[in-house]
């Protein structure tokens, strides 16, 4: 087959689609990496387009090792995800700058598919994956064009058999998504770095925590309720509880306490939903006050946060029913009260002296907790995302002093006023309402909407929520965030109403987000074993599942080959396997024959190149043409052509 | 046979310097039963070979020269009234011949290019519901100036097709061209050609041409040629059943010439520029600089 050269068409093709896979990465790439890749791809063009040489070698080598050296000195290392990707975009981008021949662009363009799947390394969204085939068909195209043995095509029609190709492969791709043995969590080790970003709420409160998580309008989870969602107002979700306070942070019940698990009594009928959560890289699974039904493959702790086994670092789904009517552990276990007691001695004096002064006036702890509420609701505090530092004494400086804060802060003093006055209380960590996507009627909980609020311990009620932000600002735990927020107030631009268009488009994507998360993200080993199962009527083993993979892919090869073959007639008789001999003898000497060369045609010019076997070569040819061509194919001729082309040498 | 083909060769080269291969394909093309355009600048010597080849085969020849006032009636025949018998008397036009060259067939008028084609298709002519016969053999051979030359009609692509085959002559090389110079030129000479075979002879060599074997091996290629034209995105229609047929004869022929009593490819791809050239457009998509022909040969393999 004739095979040319690539030109300027496939040069811009090339440079399309790698510029299109670039795309999908420099946002994440290291300034000086995404700048350089720019740099080279724009000066590939250009010296095409003005007809310049290329680079010499003294030129590239250098740039090469300092590549090289600029990644190793920016991630101190050339693995890890970020560093190897950065490697392989870069060296790409070098090849190029020595890209001539058919061979160069091939490489570049498998080199280009590869860089195109990193990707996923990076993220798995819906829109990734449409620019990512945007990417695949125009290397594909590119493929199309290089691969032509015929000059240049149109490019519509370059455009029209990639898309077959793409399409031919669909089934293909298909198969293997739904048949290949998944297994738990991802096939190889994604190095480290591959987590950091993530945001969630953290096992920790210090002032100023969850409002900075609350700047993030990124997503927490997703909710599905079976049935209507209870009111706004009602939908707590429990994370961390903390029970230690240090003067300045609040942290977790250590497990080596050895607690009893809380007594729960639930009344009605439960809320039964299904969480989709975004990998947040801690344990804790977010669940409506107060679980009932737990997850599977959870666990639960001694104050009822429920936990994963391991840190949750891919999207996870769970199903949970909680009760919103509830007694928790009325008969709590004495030291368990006596923790939720500590502070630390001698700090914030004024505000010990205020919880003394509720104590001495004979106040029942009912009573107690009221009248702190009704002092935020009635005193001047202010609900703020962007709360005054607070001094050494933090609590005393916040309940005396600045009076603004957000939900970390009067839910700790809050707590901090409850033991100090010796009523058990302790701060619940985690997500306050949701918004609710009308479009497939799921919730929407973003980080955003972090929040935490506290439980006290009353005789005979057991553990009972108090939330004090809602004394202060009443409307955020009514109507959510960004209607307790003034405007100037730095909060993600998503979760705001003030741009209905925007907002009723966001809805609408992020359903099919959550979509696209349901049927292709979460298909799982769990989820694929259940699928397959449910088609075989019995429950499958890998093995099984091996195999059926290897039959679809089989099977759908086999189909598409079938057209493959009958398009192309050159299903070989006898007489031309025989033939076929001889030409493979020719081609050992040098001798090829085009493919659109005729027998007569390519035996006169095989002579002239062997004149020594002239007669011999002549002999072969008249009686191979004569078989073929005048249908004179008998057992006899065609012993005597084997013999002819055997004794050929 | 191939002496005889051979004999005709020979003698039309004498006449015609160097255009050894244009004469074959000529030739192909009248044993195969096919009309000739010939296309090419003026003074070429397009007529010149016309006549030589009528001369070499012994046929009855007859020449118009078409302008854009000649009318169908100029080359079918009229019917006069004769006084003397007060009847009506025909009297044939030039088209009753056996070969019949139409010199600068795109000059006519298009109703009269069309009275033409329509003989050249049925072989025979229908006035005042009359209809007669033409003698056998029967061939046209036209010449035409190429399109872009101002006052013509160029023949439309239906048209075209009635014509088997359409070759060029192209400039003479230097050697043919030195002679041609030295001698008075071809066109005296044309009157002195002995015929080397007769009507008679003719007819038995182009019912010899069909019986030229051909081989499914060799249908599959010709299938192959076809299918190309039609799937590939360089050419703005593919090839007609009827172009395919007339690959086939004119194949047979060329094999016939080649003394073969078989066909072969290479037969096919020797014709192939004469019969595909006026059938195929190329869609302008890009050719990589090959002409059309070329490239389509290039394409398909001979398996």
């Amino acid at each position: 087959m004739r095979v040319k050269e690539p030109d300027i068409i496939d040069l811009r093709w090339l440079l399309l689609g790698l510029c299109l896979v670039m795309a999908l990465h420099l946002h994440h790439f290291a300034g000086w990496v995404a700048l350089s890749i720019m740099v080279l791809i724009v000066w590939r063009y250009l010296l095409a387009h003005y007809r310049r040489p290329m680079p010499s070698i003294f030129i590239l080598m250098p740039l090469t090792v300092l590549a090289g050296l600029g990644i190793l000195l920016t991630y101190r290392g050339l693995f890890g995800r970020d560093a190897s990707v950065e490697l392989l975009a870069l060296m790409l981008t070098l090849k190029l700058m020595e890209a001539k021949t058919r061979r160069d662009f091939l490489l570049l363009v498998f080199g280009g598919y590869f860089l195109t799947v990193t990707t996923f390394l990076f993220t798995q969204s819906m829109a990734y994956g449409a620019a990512m085939l945007l990417a695949t068909f125009t290397l594909t195209a590119t493929l199309v064009g290089i691969s032509h043995p015929n000059g240049r095509l149109p490019w519509h029609f370059q455009a029209k058999t990639a898309a077959i190709l793409l399409a031919q492969g669909a089934p293909i791709m298909l198969a293997l998504f739904l048949l290949f043995p998944r297994v738990p969590g991802p096939l190889w080790g994604i190095p480290q770095d591959a987590n950091k970003g993530m945001s969630g709420l953290s096992d920790t409160m210090e002032p100023g925590e969850i409002s900075e998580l609350t700047l993030s309008g990124e997503i927490a989870f997703r909710v599905q309720f079976e049935g209507k969602p209870p009111p706004p107002s009602q939908l707590y979700w429990r994370g961390p509880v903390l029970w230690h306070y240090d003067g300045r942070s609040w942290t977790m019940a250590s497990p080596k306490l050895q607690l009893p698990t809380e007594s729960l009594q639930v009344r009605g009928s439960p809320s039964r939903y299904t969480i989709t959560m975004e990998p947040s890289n801690r344990s804790s699974m977010l669940l409506l006050d107060m679980p009932s039904l737990l997850p599977e493959n959870s666990a639960v702790s001694a104050d009822l946060q429920v936990l994963a086994k391991s840190p949750i670092r891919q999207r996870i789904r769970y199903q949970a029913s909680s009760h919103l009517d509830y007694t928790l552990a009325p008969d709590a276990h004495p030291r368990a009260l006596q923790l939720n007691l500590q502070i630390p001695d001698f700090d914030n004096p004024q505000s010990r002296a205020l919880a003394q002064s509720w104590v001495d006036t004979g106040k029942s702890p009912e009573d107690i907790v009221q009248t702190a509420l009704t002092m935020f609701r009635e005193q001047e505090f202010i609900y703020t995302l962007r709360p005054p530092r607070l001094g050494k004494e933090p609590v005393d400086d916040f309940l005396f002093n600045t009076r603004r804060g957000f939900c970390e802060h009067y839910a700790g003093s809050f707590v901090y006023l409850m033991r100090a006055a010796g009523v058990p209380a302790r701060v619940v960590t985690g997500y306050q309402g949701g918004e609710l996507n009308p479009v497939g009627e799921y919730l929407i909980v973003r980080q955003s909407d972090a929040h935490a609020w506290a439980e006290v311990w009353l005789e005979g009620k057991g553990w009972v929520r108090v939330d004090p932000t809602g004394a202060v600002s009443p409307s955020r735990i009514e109507y959510g965030i960004e209607t307790a927020m003034p405007n100037e107030n730095p909060l993600p631009l998503l979760a705001r109403n003030s741009y209905p268009l925007i907002k009723k488009m966001y809805l609408n994507l992020d359903a099919i987000d959550n979509a696209w998360n349901h049927w292709v993200l979460d298909y799982n080993q769990k989820r694929q074993m259940e699928f397959l199962s449910s088609l075989a009527g019995s429950k499958l083993s890998w093995q099984e599942l091996a195999i059926a993979m290897i039959v679809a892919v089989g099977a759908v090869g086999m189909f598409l080959s079938y057209f493959i073959i009958r398009e192309n007639p050159a299903k070989k008789d006898e007489l031309q396997r025989i033939y076929a001999t001889f030409l493979r003898k020719l081609q050992r000497k040098g001798i090829m024959r085009q493919p659109q060369e005729g027998p007569l045609d390519f035996g006169e010019r095989a002579s002239q190149a062997l004149p020594s076997q002239a007669a011999q070569i002549h002999r072969i040819t008249d009686l191979y043409t004569q078989m073929r061509y005048r249908n004179r194919k008998t057992t006899e001729s065609t012993e005597l052509l084997k013999w002819l082309i055997k004794t050929f040498k | 046979m191939q002496n005889i083909t051979q004999n005709i060769i020979n003698a039309a080269n004498q006449v015609i310097l160097g255009k050894d291969r244009q004469i074959r394909m000529a030739l192909a093309c009248i044993l195969a039963r096919g009309h000739l355009l010939i296309e090419d600048l003026p003074g070429m010597g397009k007529t010149t070979l016309a006549h030589t080849l009528a001369q070499v085969l012994g046929l009855k020849f007859s020449r118009v020269q078409f302008t854009s006032d000649l009318l169908p009636a100029d080359i079918l025949g009229v019917s006069v009234y004769d006084r003397n018998n007060a009847v009506f008397k025909f009297h044939p036009g030039p088209v009753f011949t056996n070969v019949l060259l139409a010199d600068e067939v795109n000059r006519a008028t298009p109703k009269t290019q069309s009275a033409l084609l329509e003989v050249m298709e049925e072989g025979q002519v229908t006035i005042e519901g009359e209809t007669r016969v033409l003698p056998q053999p029967f061939f046209v051979i036209a010449t035409q100036n190429p399109v872009h030359h101002i006052g013509t009609f160029p023949l439309p692509e239906s048209q075209l097709d009635r014509f088997l085959m359409r070759i060029e002559l192209g400039y003479p090389d230097a050697d043919s061209e030195r002679n041609l110079l030295k001698n008075s030129g071809g066109r005296d000479q044309v009157a002195n050609i002995t015929p080397c075979i007769d009507s008679a002879g003719l007819i038995r060599l182009q019912q010899a041409a069909q019986q030229i074997h051909v081989s499914d091996a060799l249908l599959d290629y010709l299938q192959a040629i076809l299918q190309f034209t039609r799937s590939s995105p360089r050419y703005i229609n593919g090839l007609s059943p009827r172009a395919g047929l007339a690959l086939r004869q004119c194949a047979q022929a060329w094999a016939m010439m080649e003394g073969r009593d078989f066909a072969l490819p290479e037969d096919v791809q020797a014709v192939l520029p004469g019969v595909v050239g006026h059938r195929l457009q190329s869609s302008g998509a890009e050719q990589g600089g090959m002409d059309p022909v070329e490239h389509l040969i290039q394409s398909v393999a001979v398996s």
